[in-house]
């Protein structure tokens, strides 16, 4: 579907249109299904519209989520190949892609997305805090639902989604770090998967924080499983987790500088002689951006 | 701990040949290029003896692994011991990690694959297809996956389940040293394997699971393979149960050994067996299908112990229940493709074998190097550059023979994954250990770690 994308990349204007275009009706095509989100069985005609053949898949529970924004713009990237040293002499040199990632979404979100979002709400504003304030965005995509904390109030989330009986989501997934070190002031993240086994439901929390104060509060006092989890992610990204009980590396040894998943830190590895040629390590070669 | 540096601190006049007063000599950092170099010196094991021997208690810390034979691979138990009770128990992880997710991300999509099978590499096909799941709901292309690449998808894992349970039960027998179930599992294992060998080609690391479908279709004879395979496996599996269920020796070192409720599962995201011994039937393949799961008839069997002889029977009867689903894959087994239709996503080469071992296909070869000049710059677009994924996050979520292997994978519209995150069960579970250990005896602590069943390949990656 998309992968016909170097075959237009002759056209560096056109290059970003299209990357929004395609997204834009895949929302809205199951559009005629919506009156099927608002009712409160959403969760029953999962199963239905699941073995529905040809369906795209994100028709599974109706979702007529709209898209508020474009999206979260997180990187440009310039010309068709690794090297920026000037050393692409193939006239794709000029091309610049906008690197969007699915923007919040309006009101209706389909599925049982609502009545999450409604309870969480309410549950926050129970204990006075605003609503608008804790919750950034939220986004409905590819039939997930993520809501984006601030980060002051993620254990504040974090205990309400757990111990309130109409969301209960009783079962951490553990945390995932990502890196967006073009996104100024939000460069790193860290990704929360909730699950519920009471209403069976799965929901994400993402909480950012900028390079240069890389803190985001523990929720290990709610969820004990993330322990090693954070570990993890302080130990692959530098996000300080504050609260842990013992923040250390787990997978790198102790004294070790730096931490590797990060984006700007090198993959490492040397070029290998086959038969005469040198094969490049694995970052130094050729990659389309 | 009693470490070096802590006696010599309390009797530094006692140590007239440490070479300087100050308590920095003992580990003095300097700055070099290569990061900060320490000179540990000072420090008389004399001293360490002395002080064990004054000081009254019975307190040992003994570090169990990264070597030992019952730690399941190189996993580090660290026990504080007062006689033969475990006081304290923490694990020391690390030492297997491979950095594959950093490495993925210099991968296509599709090599990705190659990776994540050897992440726990004794269930390589939930890996594969979780990691497939996601890059799958990523494209929106769930639905357009074959029903044959579906139903071959759940045969292979149901397989995985059985060789991953057979592993862990045989292990873990040979370390409460019953060789025998050791000696059953392994021969067992061995059937399973030879079925891998026959539909991929290898016994591990298979990389058959491929984003859009698979990488190929099952070989002539795989049915037959499987039925006599099944025959085999309902003469064999009652064996287990004639060795351990009911045999005293067995039971009397598992039972009531190794306890985490539910309460203590919640808290600390014990999933999988350890879950299920605690009598809730939360099964992934039940209360989230994917892969057809919903069309399958199965149990979901718990036990209500919350021990180790619970999660041992677990594993006993998911086997059985496995086997039932295999048998039910292979009645669905009907002809189709096993790859998405899309030929921008799909691979465009079957494998054939030449003379030269495995290769592509020569029809494919004579059709790219004689015919079509488009189906070679198609071929090798696809291959070299990959194809590209919308921008995004998903997450997808397998039950595997350990609990919930999640996948959180984030695209930023490139050929490659811009991060790919695995909650493997292993890491998760493993966590327990403490909890599970802490207060009962060392020869508990195997026990437990085996009944844990921790493959240090997925915990550390």
């Amino acid at each position: 579907m998309s992968a016909d994308k170097p075959a237009g990349a002759g056209d560096p204007a056109g290059e970003d249109k299209p990357k929004t275009a395609p997204d834009a009706p895949k929302a809205d095509a199951p559009k005629t299904d919506a009156p099927k989100g608002d009712t409160p069985s959403a969760e029953g005609t999962k199963a239905q519209a699941h073995g529905e053949p040809g369906t795209q898949g994100a028709a599974e529970g109706a979702l007529p989520a709209q898209r508020e924004d474009l999206g979260e713009v997180i990187a440009v990237r310039r010309g068709m190949f690794g090297p920026r040293d000037g050393g692409d002499t193939s006239g794709y040199g000029g091309l610049v892609r906008t690197v969007r990632l699915p923007g919040g979404s309006s009101r209706p979100y389909g599925s049982y997305f609502d009545e999450v979002a409604d309870e969480l709400e309410g549950a926050l504003e129970e204990q006075g805090l605003d609503p608008e304030a804790v919750i950034e965005k939220t986004v409905v995509d590819r039939d997930e639902l993520t809501f984006h904390i601030s980060r002051e109030h993620l254990l504040a989330v974090c205990r309400t989604l757990r111990d309130d009986p109409a969301l209960r989501f009783e079962y951490c997934t553990g945390v995932s770090g990502v890196h967006f070190p073009e996104d100024r002031g939000r460069e790193l993240r860290a990704v929360y998967h909730l699950r519920s086994l009471t209403h069976n439901r799965i929901i994400r929390l993402e909480v950012s924080a900028p390079d240069a104060d890389p803190h985001i509060p523990s929720v290990v006092e709610v969820y004990p499983t993330n322990d090693w989890h954070e570990r993890e992610t302080y130990d692959f990204f530098g996000i300080i987790f504050d609260g842990h009980p013992a923040l250390t590396r787990i997978m790198m040894p102790d004294d070790w500088q730096g931490f590797p998943q990060r984006k700007d830190y090198p993959l490492g590895g040397i070029p290998v002689e086959y038969k005469g040629a040198q094969i490049p390590a694995p970052d130094q070669r050729r990659s389309y951006s | 701990m009693s470490t070096p540096q802590d006696t010599s601190q309390d009797a530094p006049q006692d140590s007239p040949q440490d070479t300087a007063g100050s308590p920095d000599a003992f580990a003095t950092g300097r700055e070099t290029t290569e990061g900060t170099v320490y000179t540990v010196s000072g420090g008389d094991w004399g001293e360490v003896a002395e002080a064990a021997a004054k000081s009254d208690d019975e307190k040992i810390i003994v570090n169990m692994g990264p070597q030992h034979p019952s730690t399941h691979g190189v996993l580090r138990l660290i026990l504080e011991i007062d006689g033969e009770t475990v006081t304290e128990a923490r694990c020391g992880i690390g030492y297997l990690h491979t950095g594959i997710e950093k490495n993925l991300e210099y991968r296509t999509w599709t090599q990705g694959t190659t990776f994540v099978t050897r992440m726990d590499y004794l269930t390589p096909f939930f890996n594969e297809t979780a990691y497939c799941l996601a890059v799958e709901k990523l494209l929106g292309i769930t639905d357009d996956v074959p029903d044959r690449a579906s139903v071959i998808r759940v045969l292979l894992m149901e397989l995985n389940r059985i060789s991953s349970h057979l592993v862990a039960i045989a292990t873990g027998g040979m370390e409460l040293g019953a060789t025998t179930v050791m000696i059953y599992g392994f021969r067992d294992r061995e059937h399973v394997l030879d079925l891998f060998e026959l539909i991929t080609g290898l016994r591990m690391n298979h990389a058959f699971v491929r984003p859009g479908g698979l990488a190929q279709d099952l070989p002539p004879g795989t049915v037959d393979a499987l039925r006599e395979f099944i025959r085999k496996m309902d003469r064999n599996l009652p064996e287990y149960d004639k060795l351990c269920t009911g045999n005293p020796v067995f039971k009397a070192r598992l039972e009531d050994i190794g306890y985490l409720d539910l309460a203590g599962c919640m808290a600390l995201g014990a999933t999988g067996p350890i879950l299920r011994s605690t009598g809730l039937p939360h099964d992934l393949r039940k209360a989230q299908p994917y892969c057809g799961y919903e069309d399958y008839e199965f149990d979901v069997p718990t036990t209500d112990t919350c021990d180790s002889f619970g999660r041992f029977l677990i594993r006993v009867e998911e086997m059985r229940q496995s086997l039932r689903i295999i048998e039910q894959c292979v009645d669905r087994l009907e002809p189709g493709p096993v790859m998405v239709a899309d030929k921008k996503i799909a691979w465009p080469a079957q494998l054939a074998l030449g003379p030269d071992g495995l290769g592509n296909s020569l029809d494919h070869i004579r059709n790219i190097m004689g015919t079509s000049m488009e189906a070679l710059i198609h071929h090798f677009k696809l291959v070299t550059e990959g194809f590209r994924v919308p921008p995004g996050q998903a997450y997808s979520a397998v039950e595997s023979p350990k609990g919930e292997l999640g996948v959180h994978v984030v695209s930023d519209g490139g050929t490659r994954p811009y991060r790919v995150h695995f909650r493997d069960p292993s890491f998760t579970n493993l966590q327990s250990m403490a909890a599970m250990c802490e207060g009962g005896m060392i020869a508990d602590v195997i026990v437990a770690v085996a009944s844990i069943d921790p493959v240090m390949g997925g915990v550390d990656r």
